[in-house]
This record gives structure tokens, sequence and C-alpha cells, in this order.
């Protein structure tokens, strides 16, 4: 096939499960691609490890496999489909990397397949530091001093002849992993060691440090032609030295002359073609900072208009996808069409349908974009950002100014009580006034900080001299602060209110300030006339009239928006991908606007994540880029309020708890909910109001209560025994939920969660270590569908987004199982559901574990069930279970919201006859990108995202999903194992079983023990902290290929753990906590690497694989 | 922010539309051709662009003066647009460079200003209606601002050109190898630079120099520049361009290039509301490669008509319209965009090569 032949059928590869710094953002540019390609008349087959994602839907590519995203199963996919060309450049570095791979390996060779849009040697180019220094050096394009090393010596040697601060890049990471700033040689030993062992091919660049900088991202398109448009520029808020993903980032560029601006277009214009890319790709640089940024740097003000070229992604990455949201601009769609050979003039506009690709968007609008920081979560981690992003995911807003769109982004991080005016109490500790006692370095909580800062008086230059912010920015700030102290004195005047909203106050800002209720605030607001008006992000800043239904709200003259014809509901999303609300809800808010459509209901898509598919603008009829709050909601359905008419019904079951959690103020606020009611939704969630439902209908739960001291909680110790569920009944910087296995403990845990309390109810609910069982349903008031049961590995305790889940469950008696249905069945018709909901439970029997090989579903085991909770809506599984059982949940769900019964669909209620094939859903972490957090598996989640391994039997369908997840052991090597005393019966089997396929063993001395008694040779290793070979020096020195560490008591030994777990971590050595994760990981291995299936997910659902 | 020290301000468009907004830069009235430009920098070059005089301008981007104006982004001597409507102007500019703020430039030069206005709006109803005369007013109510509208003469009947041309010639720089002469119809100092820094030494004539006068610098090549309002108040640029071709390799862009086509018999008309920005793509029809360019213009010339001895060299890929000419003949090629930029995209300064490997082999 020669370079121009458009290919016949295309492999576009996913990105795999989310993790930090490869999110939704791919799912969108992968959903966008197969569409494209098959509008070209493509044969498309598509392979991804991520069940929770469009792309992976029956109907978007002609053939979708999800399978591990190994060269060994892509290559086996490519014999069975024969594609001649491979798309590398749309699923993230994890696509880019595996492309190469499969090239170096020889594999496309092999198979005829040719690289489409971006060849090898220009992926190599662009991502090898060595080679890409050289091009750009060759065409005079300058790159910051630094050198390649390969090894700390040389590093330091480097170093020194550079001078400090230093920043070490590893080669071929993704999300900055490894990398850092070195101000001391020490630091410089430090980052160079942990920079080699990220690097796959252990290698570092050194080079000179250009923070405080301006960074500057430059969004490129070219063809096959060689004409080449920039998509939008994007400045970072936060200056060189914080991670592009960790930054705030602005578009377009806000503090660029002409001058500046065309310099850098041409930059990267030259880049892209020295490169000889075909599709998009992205140009980072570093710009002189402004003066009084510049005379704060270590040497003083660089020149003006100085630049540096500092990275190269050739492909769609990150800020692609916000360049796509923040201008309209398809850049994954247009991308996979010119990669087989269309040229940007003979691509058609989407938006405007009258006008091509071929022209660079105008946006009349500012974009903020910012990061959500899983450190809600993790309480303990490091806030710190730099270099390595920590960042899950990410909000964008829109509005016709930067200060506007900056109040509206926090809005739409739903961070709980942080709004604009939140400030940390430990910042007042002190003097109070200066900058003392603030933390002012960058962490994600800097733009509070630097408000707090304005408030009590500093300076905005001062201000830039210490967080090397331009001052362009950093007024936008103090224009806030202004605004503030005028709310604060004046009376609010309808002008004063106009001012405000026009600056983007909340009306719950503006009540805390001028001393209202919110809903005083919106009553003055809507009396006076002043409510938001629509505008339409249409790529051309309303030169040419589009057709595009993508809308956000200002406060401005005229709009645009005017209510859409009935019938219409509004789809409320599922906002920033965060720990716990993952790409799963927007999975499913999608496919309910699709369902709508299907069933001629327009549908009104509000969500505040660009990396989605749910923001494409043709997913849904209409969508609102908005904040998910009750503000911005309740103005988009009066918007969509004729006069005189009725409101539109709103879809909050699909945006997990953020739509749910908005469905009791639409409540309130008289506002029609489609499906369950609010009602309904309380009774669900609120604990007194549910378990009078569940002893109505005889379900037992776990015993529990609710305490508010601490005689209170012992007495109710004493009754239910221990161990002890707890946890608070508020959010609390993470000092969330715990097990307590004794009193000790639970004094402890107590008196610390009353004082920060402060007379809050704490729950209490009996641990059960059970056997954890979970199933999505549909009700319609008559009949509640089951697609299928769900079973997990880890034993209840482990949070059911960190467990592997199994479908078809493998070892519930035929008792068991229809104890599930009925329980699942009586909640469903008495609670009320119309749609979705999920339930959870665990069942006590006569072991915590069953040998599926050996289990006999009809035998008559003694057990109870128990039920942990209810969610009365999606879930993270229902992308998962309607992938693998083929029922469509969401739009069977969606449906009968519509009124539509299921009978009426064609659908029978009960549990769906069992598919021919074995799915598991393996979670995935992210734990090496964020220091200071434990990776020990608990009862709060900490994955942030998830795999499928899919196969005709359990053993490979498990070992497919460890291999997805990156959890599989190697098939030959050593273990270090530290195992619980309580876990030791269980752990015989399957140390016997690593004995037998060759693997060395290490134990500390309690485990070492056993294991010398089992008979099987083990090399002893001391605590951590005595001397080496100790427990953790084995895992730094990489003796030992993974670690197994369970443990009894969680808050006693967790300390002990920790470091040998962080090891094993940031040493991307599988590291197991549950002893039936590692039961399960042991069991794969012996089965084996190679004997597992490939084919396309259609095909084990119809059982013809 | 310091609203609360502005007056109230319309803009007030000839159908009758008013826009709300405050007053900066100067006080007072102003009217004009109300035109949109969707380029997201470079307001201080919009602003000193000849071609915008008689014109209020509306840029769609909604925040000027971010980074102030500075000592050397003038495209010519002074502010030449006749008033300035914008989103949010921005009071404390961020640069290296910045010299004043937008508001002090525009007061300075006293050219009434409106900010806080829906600019998008506004560029709808021009999209939807076609460009229209308008005014800016401090000091009256919208109904006096449209009384008075309507008595004041129309954009296109009015000659601009001889209020922004050099009344008397000058040399750009004293040396250079090729020696071109620029008829200045309202000329940007970046023409003269591209041409400058590509070795030539430039006169600058008045608009209505004749064939003769321009001829008697002995140039080796003529540049007839960009500038404002309808080609047809140009007649004698038109007789000098008609005696020139032929004689000597000629460069037309924007006006120049209508100019040229009258010269040669083709005709001209006026667009709905123009192409003004810097993302136009413009398709060489010979190669069709795509290029990104400046525009700014009301008027183009008509495919009909057009004389056998003048070939289409580029369209604009949008709308099709005429973007460049070249004759079968002799040296003399023309474009209808800004190969100068400034502001815009630099990609097309490859014309400026073209036009001086004319004027080179001309002179072998």
């Amino acid at each position: 096939m020669t370079t121009h032949e458009k290919p016949r059928k295309v492999l576009v590869i996913g990105s795999g499960p989310i993790v930090i710094g490869q999110a939704a953002e791919f799912d969108y540019a992968g959903t966008q691609a197969c569409r494209s390609l098959r509008e070209e008349g493509i044969t498309t087959v598509l392979v991804n490890s991520n069940p929770a994602t469009i792309m992976t839907d029956e109907d978007v590519a002609d053939f979708v496999y999800i399978e591990p995203l190994t060269v060994d199963v892509v290559e086996r996919i490519i014999a069975r489909e024969k594609p001649d060309g491979l798309l590398p450049t749309l699923g993230g570095q994890t696509g880019l990397n595996l492309a190469m791979d499969l090239h170096r390996a020889g594999v496309l060779e092999r198979h005829g397949v040719r690289l489409l849009g971006t060849s090898p040697e220009t992926i190599a180019k662009a991502e090898d530091r060595e080679l890409f220094r050289d091009m750009l050096s060759a065409i005079g394009e300058p790159t910051p001093p630094s050198e390649i090393v390969h090894s700390v010596d040389e590093a330091l040697a480097v170093g020194r002849a550079l001078g400090l601060p230093l920043v070490v890049r590893p080669a071929y990471t993704l999300g900055g992993t490894g990398g850092g700033f070195a101000k001391t040689m020490a630091e410089l030993e430090e980052v160079a060691r942990t920079g080699l062992a990220a690097s796959p091919i252990h290698q570092i660049l050194v080079e000179r440090s250009l923070l405080g900088w301006k960074e500057i991202e430059v969004e490129v398109m070219r063809d096959a032609a060689d004409n080449c448009i920039i998509i939008c520029t994007m400045e970072n808020f936060d200056p060189m030295g914080v991670h592009t993903g960790d930054s705030i980032v602005i578009a377009p560029t806000q503090t660029l002359s002409d001058k500046e601006y065309q310099m850098l277009r041409s930059a990267s214009i030259k880049i892209i073609r020295s490169l000889g890319i075909q599709g998009g790709c992205n140009v980072q640089f570093a710009l002189s900072p402004h003066p009084i940024v510049g005379e704060a740097l270590p040497g003083g003000a660089p020149a003006p208009m100085q630049y540096y070229v500092i990275e190269v992604n050739p492909r769609v990455s990150r800020s692609s996808a916000l360049a796509s949201k923040a201008t309209g601009y398809p850049i994954a769609r247009v991308a996979a069409k010119i990669a087989v050979g269309r040229t940007l003039d003979e691509i058609p506009n989407a938006v405007t349908k009258k006008t091509k690709a071929a022209f660079e968007p105008a946006i009349d609008y500012c974009v903020i974009k910012i990061p959500r920081w899983p450190f809600d979560k993790f309480a303990t981690g490091d806030r710190v950002i730099g270099t390595q992003m920590k960042a899950t995911g990410e909000v964008m807003a829109i509005d016709r100014s930067y200060v506007a769109a900056l109040q509206k982004a926090v809005r739409s991080l739903e961070m709980g009580g942080r709004s604009i005016l939140w400030q940390d109490p430990e910042w007042k500790q002190g003097a109070a006034r200066g900058v003392e006692g603030l933390p002012l370095n960058p962490t994600d909580l800097r733009l509070w900080v630097m408000l707090a800062a304005l408030r009590r008086g500093v300076g905005v230059n001062d201000l830039c001299k210490i967080t090397m912010v331009d001052p362009w920015f950093v007024q936008g700030l103090q224009h806030i602060v202004d605004m503030e102290r005028r709310l604060l004195g004046q009376e609010l005047t309808s002008d004063l209110l106009w001012e405000a909203k026009r600056l983007g106050f909340s009306d719950e800002v503006i009540g805390t300030l001028a001393d209202r209720l919110p809903e005083q605030v919106r009553q003055q607001r809507i009396e006076a006339g002043i409510r938001p008006v629509y505008k339409m992000v249409d790529t051309c800043a309303a030169e040419f009239e589009a057709v595009t239904p993508y809308f956000y709200s200002c406060y401005e003259q005229e709009n645009e928006a005017s209510p859409l014809p009935a019938p219409r509901a509004v789809v409320i999303g599922s906002g920033p991908i965060r720990i716990g609300q993952g790409i799963e809800f927007d999975y499913c808010s999608v496919h309910a606007a699709w369902a709508l459509r299907d069933s001629g209901v327009h549908s009104i898509m509000v969500n505040s994540n660009p990396e989605t598919v749910s923001t494409d603008f043709d997913s849904s009829d209409r969508l609102y880029f908005e904040p998910l709050d009750e503000e911005a909601v309740r103005d988009i359905i009066d918007n969509e309020t004729p006069p005189g008419g009725d409101a539109p019904a709103s879809v909050v079951q699909f945006g997990g708890q953020t739509a749910i959690n908005l469905s009791q103020a639409l409540g309130r606020a008289g506002l029609p909910i489609m499906g369950s009611s609010a009602d309904a939704i309380d009774i669900a969630s609120n604990r007194e109001r549910f378990g009078d439902l569940m002893e109505r209908l005889g379900i037992p739960q776990p015993p529990g209560a609710t305490v508010t001291s601490l005689e209170e909680g012992l007495s109710v110790a004493q009754r239910i025994g221990f161990p002890l569920l707890v946890r608070p009944s508020y959010v609390l910087g993470g000092r969330a939920m715990e097990i307590v296995d004794n009193a000790t403990q639970l004094v402890r845990y107590l008196s610390r969660a009353v004082e920060a309390g402060q007379g809050r109810p704490i729950l209490m609910d009996k641990y059960f270590e059970g056997r954890e069982v979970e199933v999505d349903a549909i009700c319609d008031g008559e009949q509640v569908l089951i697609p299928g049961i769900m079973e997990h590995i880890e034993r209840a305790g482990v949070h059911s987004g960190d467990s592997m889940a199994v479908y078809p469950a493998p070892t519930l008696t035929e008792e068991e199982q229809h104890m599930i249905v009925d329980y699942t069945t009586r909640i469903g018709l008495a609670l009320g559901v119309r749609g979705l909901m999920n339930i959870q439970y665990v069942i006590m029997s006569e072991s915590l574990y069953r040998d599926p090989s050996t289990f006999d579903p009809s035998s008559h085991l003694k057990s109870s069930v128990y039920i942990i909770e209810v969610n009365p809506r999606s879930s993270r599984t229902v992308p998962f279970i309607s992938k693998v059982t083929d029922v469509p949940m969401v739009q069977l769900a969606t449906n009968v919201m519509r009124g539509q019964t299921l009978r009426e669909q064609g659908r029978q209620g009960g549990l769906q006859p069992v598919k021919p094939l074995v799915a598991v859903k393996a979670p995935v972490f992210s734990m090496q990108k964020l220091p200071g957090v434990d990776t020990y598996l608990g009862p709060e989640m900490k994955s942030t995202g998830e795999v499928m391994g899919i196969d005709k039997a359990l053993r490979p369908a498990v070992a497919k999903a460890l291999m997805a997840a990156n959890l599989m052991l190697p098939p030959k090597g050593s273990l270090l194992v530290t195992i619980a005393d309580r876990d030791k019966p269980e752990a015989v089997p399957w140390l016997k079983l690593l004995h037998e396929r060759g693997y060395r063993l290490y134990a500390t001395s309690g485990t070492a023990a056993l294991v010398s008694g089992l008979g099987i040779p083990v090399t002893p290793v001391n605590r951590v902290g005595e001397p080496a070979a100790n427990a953790l020096s084995v895992v730094v020195d990489r003796t030992v290929d993974g670690v197994v560490n369970t443990i009894a008591e969680v808050a006693v030994s967790l300390k002990d753990g920790f470091e040998i777990r962080r090891a094993a971590v940031e040493r991307r050595m599988p590291c197991y906590t549950s002893i039936d994760t590692a039961r399960a990981a042991v069991e794969a291995l012996a089965y084996g690497y190679d004997r597992f299936s490939v084919a396309p997910t259609a095909k084990y659902v119809d059982g013809t694989a | 922010m310091s609203n609360a020290l502005s007056k109230p301000a319309y803009l007030v468009l000839r159908d009758g539309s008013v826009f709300r907004g405050l007053s900066f830069g100067a006080e007072g009235t102003a009217s004009g051709e109300v035109v949109f430009n969707t380029s997201m920098t470079g307001y201080q070059e919009m602003l000193t662009d000849p071609s915008y005089a008689g014109q209020i301008v509306v840029p769609t981007f909604p925040m000027m003066g971010n980074y102030g104006i500075n000592a050397t982004d003038d495209e010519s001597g002074r502010i030449q647009v006749m008033g300035f409507v914008v989103r949010e102007r921005w009071m404390q500019p961020s640069h290296f460079d910045a010299t004043r703020t937008l508001h002090d430039y525009l007061a300075s030069q006293r050219i009434p200003s409106i900010h806080g206005v829906d600019t998008r709006a506004v560029t709808r109803r021009i999209r939807d209606s076609g460009a229209m005369m308008g005014t800016i007013t401090s000091t009256e109510t919208p109904d006096e601002a449209l009384a008075r509208l309507r008595a004041t003469p129309s954009y296109g009947d009015i000659d601009f050109v001889q209020h922004v041309t050099t009344d008397r010639e000058f040399d750009w720089n004293g040396d250079g190898r090729s020696r071109i002469v620029a008829i200045d119809c309202g000329v940007k100092y970046n023409i003269l630079r591209n041409l400058a820094r590509r070795g030539s030494r430039v006169t600058v004539v008045p608009s209505t120099a004749t064939a003769e006068e321009v001829l008697a610098h002995r140039p080796d090549g003529v540049v007839i520049s960009p500038g404002p309002g309808d080609p047809v108040h140009n007649e004698a640029t038109v007789r000098a361009a008609e005696a020139l071709i032929g004689r000597v390799p000629i460069l037309g862009i924007c006006l120049g290039h209508q100019v040229i086509a009258r010269a040669l018999g083709a005709g001209t008309y006026k667009l709905k509301f123009g192409h003004r920005g810097g993302n136009h793509p413009v398709q060489d029809v010979r190669s069709g490669r795509v290029y990104i360019t400046a525009q700014n213009h009301g008027y183009a010339v008509s495919d009909a008509g057009l004389p056998s001895s003048l070939e289409v060299t580029h369209r604009n890929l949008n709308d099709g319209t005429v973007e460049g000419l070249r004759h079968r003949a002799v040296p003399l090629l023309t474009i209808q965009y800004h190969s100068e930029a400034s502001p815009g995209p630099l990609d097309n300064e490859y014309i400026f090569d073209e036009f001086m490997d004319l004027v080179r082999d001309a002179s072998k």
C-alpha cells in the first residue's frame, strides 16, 4: 500500500484505564475517530481494555475488542482482523507507546500494517529527547540547554555544568511521571534516580530550569498537502514549573501581543512540518516572563520575547481535548480524516456546515480549565504540585471575561464548601497580615491562598513576585476581591448585582457577602430581570451562522438559545473525573441522551468536563457547558421553559452523586424529575428512613447506629460488637471511613471525629467480613430487571470500586442467587424506583472463600444475605454489566423514566439468562503519582480507573484483567510476603503454588516461619528499619518483583507496611494488600500467560468466540 | 473595577438597534460604518490601520487592552478608526513594553469608544443585516443619535483615501538594491518594513500620484497599497495603474488589488459584511495549498467581467471570492488579503518574495 492510498480497514488503539495523566479525553478522541473513519467508508477495529467507555460500545467501531493492551494481544487481533492501517495517535501515550512497541517487535511489518498519520520515525523524533533536540536545532528552534543522560553520575556531572536550578524529565512517560525539579545537587541525585526508574528506556533529560517563565501551548494541525493551521493557543496561569495538566489554563492566550503570538504560531508550524506529522500535535513553549516576575528569578529577568520549545506531543492529547471543547473544533475527528489522506480544504467544518476545516477558530469568549485533584480523598497526600501531574480530572468554564470564567470554573469543581471565599482556618493563625502563614507555593489550594493574600492587602506585584504568576492573572483576582468588598459594604442594588453577576459571582457567594440566602439573591435578581443569557460556541466568533447546539451562560444583552420544542429533557452530567466518580457516569449520561433522542425527545446535556464524550456538541440535541450546581441548572431549566409553558424534566440518575445531589434542590424548587422521585432518592440515602423500610420488608441489614458522643459510641459497640465500620455523616478532609477492631481504636477514632464534627453524627455499622455481591437493576414499578449478579473477589471491607468483580457470580449457590433477586425486586418496587438502582450485598457463610473450580451451585450451604446499601442511580458497573450481558441498561432505564414499561420494551423482569462468558472488572490505581498516599485497600475508594478481562472461563478472564491492570506477576521471579496471622491459613495453598512455579520467596520472620514450615525454601528478611536485607530494601533494590502485604489491625499496622507499599508502587511492581487479590494473582500466574482467547466482545457475548 | 467612573454610552445602528455600554477613550459622539474583526490579538495594529478610516471597529474578542499599548506596534501615524466598541477594556495592562493603557491611547487621540457592550450581539446583527452605519454616543439619547445618524452620509459615498494618504512623498529608507515606489492609499508600515527587509529602497507617494510621477523615480517595482472605502473613488490611482501595468512590475494589496483590477476593466462590489480577521483560509488555486491570511476588506473584485489577461490565483475557501490575481503577460500580481499581516499570521510574507522575484527578473 502506498502512502496516499486510503486504507480499507483500520485498527484504533484506545488508551486503556483512566489513570492520572490519561483520563476520559481519549474516549472522546477515539469515539470521534472511529465515527470519522466510518464516514470515510473505512472498516474500523477498536481495542481498549477499559469497558467504561463509549468507544468500546458495540456500534462505535465495526469490531470492538475489550482486551489487554499488550503487544501479544494486539498482534493476535491484527492476525485475526488483518487491518491495513493502524491509527496510533488517538489513544494517548499508551496507544502511542503500544504502536511503537508493535513497530519495534516487527508486528506491523509482518502483517503489512501501516501506521497512519504519524510515522514511527516522527514518533521517535518527538518522543526521544535526543532526536527531538537535534531536529529542533536543525530548524533553528531553541531548546533549553540540557543533556541527555543514562545514569545518576552522568546527571550530577551535567548538573554541575549547567548550573542550578535544574529540571529532570524522563523519556517516554506520561503525566511527567518520575520527573522533578532540583534546587540542590542532593535533590538532583534523588530526582535523577526516580526519573531513570520511571523511564522505560532509562533515559532522562537534565535541563536548565525555566521556572517562572510563561507556559504557552499551541495546538497545530497539518495535512498531507502540508496545510497547517492553529486550532487554539492556551496560556497557563501557573507558570513553568507546574505540569500543564496541573495548571489552571486559559484560552486563548491573554498576555501575548500579536507579535509574540505570531512568533510562537510560526514556530509551531515550522515544528509540525519538520516532524512531518499528519494530524494534530501540541507544542509547548516557555516564553520569558513579565519583568516583575523576571526580576524575582534567580538569574534576573530574561530578555523579552525569548522562548524555548519545551515539548511536543505528536498525537491528540489532553490539551487537544481542551482545545476542541474550547473552540468547538473537533480535532480528533479531523485528525482521523487527515490520517487517511483527506486534506483540510476537503473536510467540512461540522460546526458551520458551510465552511471548511481549513481555518483557524476565532473565539469570542474566555475559557478556563482548573484541574480536579484527589486530595479531598487523600488527606495525607503531598499537595505540592510540580512536574508530576496529580490531578485526576478537570473542569472547564466559558464566559465572556476571564474573571467570570474563573469563578464559574471554581463552581464547577464541586468541592463542597470550597467556594471562591473559602479559606483554611489554619491560614488565620499568626499575624494574619501580609503573606505570613500563607502557603503560596504551588499546591491544589494556591488559587484560594492568593485570594486570601489579596484580601489581606498584599499588593498585586508583590504576589506576582512570590508566585511568579503573571500580573494580568493576579489583577483579575484583585477584581474579585474588590467586588467582594463592595458586596460586603454597599447596599445590594440592581446595578451592583448586575456588576457582580457579570464578574461571575454566584448567588451563593453574593448571599454570603451581602448577608442573604442564595434563594433571596436569586429572587432579587430575577425580579430585577437579571438572568443569564446563553451564547453559542461556534468556532468563528459569530462570523458565520453555525448549527452547533453548544452554549454557555453569561450576563449580556442578547440570548441565542430559545427553548427547544417539547418533548425535551435535561440530562445532568457528572462533572470532573475524580476518584469515586469516573468516566462510567459520562458513559451513562451519553447513553441517556441517545435514548432520549431515539425516542423523539430532545436531549439537553449539562456538564462541565471538557474531557468527555457528553460534552461533544453532537452527543445531545443541545449542550450547556456549565457548572453542575443548583444555580446553573435552575437557570438552564428556566431558559428552556417557554413563557407560560412547562419546565423540562431533569434526568438525575446518570450523573453519579453530582446529579443525585441536585435532585433534592430541584425537588425543593418544584421542578420535575424524570424517573424515581426526589422522595424515593431521599429514602435510599437517608439512613433512618431506609432502615425503617428494610425492617418493614424483612430484609436484614448489618446492625448499626448513629452516635454523637464517645459514650454513645462505646455502648453501641458493646451491643453490636467489633469489628465496626465507622464514618462521619459529613465530609471531613479524608478522615472518613475506617474499620475498627477494638475499643481502643474506636475511642481514638471517635474522640477525633466527635471533636472535628462538632455535634454532627457519626455512623457506626457492624462490619461483616463476608463475600460481597453487587447488582444493577432497572425497575419500572411493575418489574425489576437484573442483567446479572457480580461477585467481588475481595471480601467486604474493600471498597466496591477497588474490588475485582466477576460476572457471572462464580461461587453463589442457587439459593443465594434467589435471595438476591428476591431482595432486589422487593426493594425496587417498595422504594418506587423508576429507572436504575445499584445494590450491594454481603453474604456471611461457611467460608470466606469458595474454590470456583470445585464449587457446586446446587449445594445447600448455610448462609445469610445482608443488604449494605442501595444507590437509586446508575453505578460504576453499569457500562461493564451492560456490555457483557448485552442488556442496554441506560436505554431501558431512560425509556422507563419516560413512562414505557419494561414489558412494552419487550423485556421480562428478573435475573436475565447467563451469557456464555466470564468477565472480570479490575481496578487500576495511579498511586505512583501521589506521594504520601497509602496504597492499602480499605473502605475508602482509591482507584482511578478500571479494566475488563473477558474470556470463556474464569481463570483466563482473571488473568486478562490482571494483565490489563498491570497487576499480573511476571512468569518467573521473586515475591516478598508479609502476611497477617489471621490470613496465614488461607495463604498456604497459593504459597505452595508459587513454589511450584519456581518463585523465590522472601518473608519477614512470622511469615518466613510459616513458609519454611510448609517445606518451601524462603529467604528471611529483617523488618523495616533494621539492617538490610530488610523488607524495604529488597523492594527498593528490586530483589523482588512483587509484594503481598496483608495486615490484621488496620490502624496499628498500616504504618509498618506503608514504606514497603510505597516503594513497590513507585517501582511499578504489583503489591497486593488483600489476601483475595493475591490468591487470584497467583492462580492467574499458575494458569499461564498465553492460554486465553482474543476475540471481539460481541463474539464472547453470543458464544461464538 | 472602575465601572462606576464611566458614563453610560450607546452604540446605535442605522437599523435602529441600540446596544448599551459605558464610555471610555474619549467622550462624545462618532459615526462610521460598523464592522467587526475576529482577530484575538493585535488591537493596536488594528486601531492604526488606515483601511479602518471611516469605520467603527468591533473586535469580537471580548477582552481588549490586556497587554496595553507600546511604542512599536503602530501601523500608521495615528489611530484611524472612528470609534472602538469592546466588551471589556482592561485597565491594568501586563506587558514588558506597555507604555500606556488602551483607554489612555484612545483618549489621547480623542476616539470615542464604548465598553461593556454585547459585542457578539452586534456582530450577529451585522452578519445578518450587513455592515451598516452606526454611531457611538455618550452625550445623546439613542433617539437623538439615530436621528443624527440618518442625516450622516453613508460610508460608501465618501472617499477616505484622500484623508489617509501621505500629502507629500517620502523615503521610508534610503538604501537598498531595488527601488520600489509605494502608492499610498493607506499603507501600513509593515508593508514598507517587508519591502525594506528584502533589500528595497522604498519611496512612498500620495495616492494621487500620476504614472509619470511614479516613473520619474525610475522604480524597479511599484506597490499599490491597501486603503479604506469603495475603489470607485480612486479614479486617479486607477488611471496611474492603467499606465503603469506592463511598464514596471506591480504588486497590489487589498485596495491596491481592487484598483488594479478596475484598471484592467474588472468590476468591484461591496460584500455583505466583509472579511476582517486573521483566520481566513485562502486557497492557491494552482497548487491547492491553503494559507491562513489576515484580511480587512469590505469590497471585492467581481468574477464576472474579469479580463482574459488576468488569471485568478487565489480564492477564499469559505465564500469563493477572488483573493489573488496574476497577469498572464506582464509582471503583475495582486492579493486581496494582507501578506504583511500585523496583525495576523506570517504565512503569506512569501508574496513579497514572489514580487521581489518579479522585480529582479524584470531588471535583468
